[in-house]
């Protein structure tokens, strides 16, 4: 007796050629082959959207670290700068900036006669529109700081104009020039003079990362220095806050907290507070702890607790389950010997968890780093010119942030403004950057096999 | 050999740990009833039986590990030297160190094999300065037969080392707190026949200083290594006695049936 075949088909000895392959091996392989193709296409057009995206940024932000600035013997003439002669703080105070900046002007003026540069149509009295406005007041809080330079000559470096740093990075054309009241095309060739000269040139621009943001007319003068301590200021907060209170609460949950509804109610919310969109934490913020606990407006202390509560979601879960991912062995291990259950969690749980926790941590921190929709709410969109103190009570003073000070400059009419923005981005990045590097490296010293 | 083992007596009557009329419970599953049993001192005793008849939740029982799972409630009394372990007053940390445990799957601390050993020690204060702990660590390795394979290399991890050598580690580990009975969940169950042999060797010796509890699934490894055998089905302490008397004439037909092979 036969014994029957377990498949009809087989019956029918369709077998053929192993070097053959049949319709239906074909039609799988061609499945395959488009789900590949698919793939592959995916990721060619994302890479390809951030080539595009960093060669975007970078090509208008790089400028934004070069700055046109001139350098030339300026003359502080006693008998303006100081008339009662007597170099008392309040008399020297009564010096303006536009007195400063007929000094400037004159000297210039002076600078262009002795190198024998040919001033062209451009008259002496307009010099100073060539300079930068912030230069003036730079000069005077040097003078302010230091009256002994009354009357002596010092070689002063000035911001340019921001056209005339616009001329040299290609956004200031002579043709616009002939339509633009602020410069004139006979400026730009004087400017071209200077350069040849020496007087003028273009250097790197540390005020970029140090300086204060500066008005709408004065892109060449804005800076991020009160963004960027604002925004470390804020990053400290989050993290002596939320790295606490998140591990706290995790390994609470995780290993403590008994089972229940309460428990589960508490969870579920937890993984929804991850979703919320940040805007929500900033109404939250701006009704408690400005208009509830009267905490002052545009300060990185609020920014900092804002972020705080946006962030703890994010290292709760990630934090979770890193504990949660820590062999169950080594917790019987540890409680074999006689380890109380807090031993067991120091001792041994957390540190094998802790890559992950530093992970969640920073990535957390980073997404906090970025976020500009809450800090709108509270007020740290204001224009910041005076740099916050030192910590503490600096943590109460006004600051910037640096993706509100990006969304600030966007919105500045300028053309200035957006190399100055694109400019902001990268170093908005390059702070994104070393964070994740920050956690590559500590998730690789800590990360333990067992 | 095995007629030799069989012969081997029980040299004390000490009674280490007595358990009476023990119950537990998983939630609403009874899963140990009734359960008599007494653990003498300076013995192995085995605890053997089919898959999920209750061995291995017994011995987590005596040395209350089973606290770490909320749904398990344990009633009955479980006494160690006349203490009731389940007594509220009783620290369950305390008693551990009392009672060490070896796991089933080789555990040791993903730290240095010299940090594995001195943990137990360091928490619970039994040394004094450096230099007895090292000696500690150095007589723990030598009684788990590890130190000669492991003395240059101390401070390498302790999940370096093959699986043999991990399992003797974390007996030394566990001997290390000076525990008055050590209870062993299948240990050699992750072993090669030449791992086996050598803890089932240091078992042997284990036996002058220690009340030793082993679950195994092995009858001839219960056979070679232990004095007292109790044999559980189903959640019941079906039959308990000397191990030579339970593998050559055992009294209940079940008892029988198993170390012959019919059920399991």
């Amino acid at each position: 007796m036969t014994a029957r075949p377990l498949n009809p088909r087989a019956a029918l000895d369709t077998r053929e050629s192993l070097l053959v392959q049949d319709p239906r091996t074909k039609a799988r392989n061609a499945t395959e082959k488009r789900f590949r193709a698919y793939g592959l296409t995916a990721i060619v057009v994302a890479l390809l959207a951030l080539v595009w995206l960093l060669v975007s940024i970078f090509g208008n932000g790089l400028p934004a670290f070069r700055q046109t600035f001139m350098t030339f013997p300026v003359t502080l003439d006693a008998a303006l700068l100081d008339k009662g002669g007597k170099r008392d703080p309040a008399d020297l105070a009564k010096a303006t900036t536009f007195t400063y900046g007929k000094v400037l002007a004159t000297s210039l003026g002076a600078e262009v006669t002795a190198k024998g540069i040919d001033l062209g149509a451009v008259q002496p009295k307009d010099l100073i529109k060539m300079i930068s406005e912030e230069s003036p007041a730079t000069l005077r809080n040097l003078v302010l700081a230091d009256p002994s330079l009354i009357g002596t000559t010092i070689d002063f470096t000035v911001l340019a104009s921001g056209r005339i740093d616009g001329y040299y990075k290609g956004r200031v054309t002579m043709e616009s020039a002939a339509l633009d009241k602020n410069i004139s095309p006979d400026q730009l060739a004087l400017a071209d003079r200077l350069k040849t000269a020496g007087v003028l040139g273009m250097k790197f621009n540390a005020g970029f990362l140090t300086m204060p943001d500066a008005s709408d007319k004065r892109p060449e003068a804005a800076g991020l220095g009160v963004a960027i301590v604002g925004s470390l200021y804020m990053m400290f907060v989050v993290l002596i806050l939320a790295l606490p209170i998140g591990v706290a609460t995790s390994v609470y949950l995780e290993e403590f907290a008994p089972q229940n509804k309460f428990t589960d109610l508490i969870e579920v919310n937890i993984a929804n507070l991850a979703a919320v969109p940040s805007i929500v934490y900033g109404i939250l913020g701006l009704a408690i702890f400005i208009n509830f606990a009267g905490l002052p407006q545009s300060a990185p202390i609020v920014g900092g607790l804002v972020l705080t509560l946006m962030t703890l979601p994010r290292i709760i879960i990630p934090t979770r389950a890193a504990l949660k991912a820590v062999p169950p062995s080594i917790r019987d291990a540890a409680l074999g010997v006689g380890a109380s259950r807090l031993q067991t969690i120091t001792h041994h749980v957390l540190p094998l968890a802790m890559p992950g926790i530093l992970t969640g941590t920073i990535i957390g921190l980073a997404q906090a780093l970025g976020e500009t929709a809450p800090l709108l709410l509270i007020g740290m969109v204001a224009f910041v010119r005076d740099f916050p103190g030192a910590p503490p009570d600096g943590l109460f003073d006004p600051a910037a942030a640096l993706p509100v000070q990006i969304y600030n400059w966007t919105q500045r009419g300028d053309p200035g403004f957006v190399e100055r923005a694109s400019g902001a981005i990268i170093v908005l990045l390059v702070f994104l950057i070393a964070m994740n590097a920050v956690a590559i490296y500590f998730r690789r010293k800590f990360e333990r096999r067992w | 050999m095995k007629d030799q083992r069989l012969e081997t007596r029980v040299d004390t009557q000490t009674i280490k740990i007595e358990a009476r009329k023990a119950q537990v419970y998983y939630g609403t599953n009874h899963a140990i009833i009734d359960v008599d049993v007494d653990i003498m001192d300076k013995t192995v005793t085995a605890f053997i039986g089919p898959s999920g008849c209750g061995k291995s939740t017994f011995l987590r029982c005596l040395n209350r590990m089973n606290d770490t799972i909320p749904s398990c409630r344990v009633e009955g009394s479980i006494t160690l030297e006349g203490e009731n372990i389940y007594d509220p007053r009783v620290d369950p940390v305390q008693l551990r160190a009392r009672i060490g445990m070896v796991f089933q799957k080789p555990n040791p601390f993903p730290k240095s094999i010299y940090d594995n050993v001195a943990y137990g020690p360091k928490i619970h204060g039994l040394t004094r300065n450096k230099a007895e702990l090292d000696e500690v660590v150095e007589t723990c390795l030598r009684k788990a037969a590890l130190w000669n394979e492991v003395k240059d290399r101390l401070q390498s991890p302790g999940t370096g080392l093959s699986g043999g050598q991990q399992q003797r580690l974390c007996i030394a580990r566990a001997i290390a707190t000076s525990p008055e009975v050590l209870l062993m969940d299948e240990p050699c169950s992750a072993l090669d026949p030449i791992a086996t042999a050598q803890v089932e060797e240091l078992i042997d010796e284990l036996r002058s200083q220690f009340s030793v509890v082993i679950v195994t699934h092995s009858m001839q490894q219960a056979a070679r290594v232990s004095q007292r055998t109790a044999f559980f089905h189903l959640g019941y302490l079906v039959e308990f006695g000397e191990t030579g008397q339970i593998f050559t004439n055992p009294k209940d037909p079940r008892t029988e049936s198993y170390i012959s092979g019919r059920i399991g």
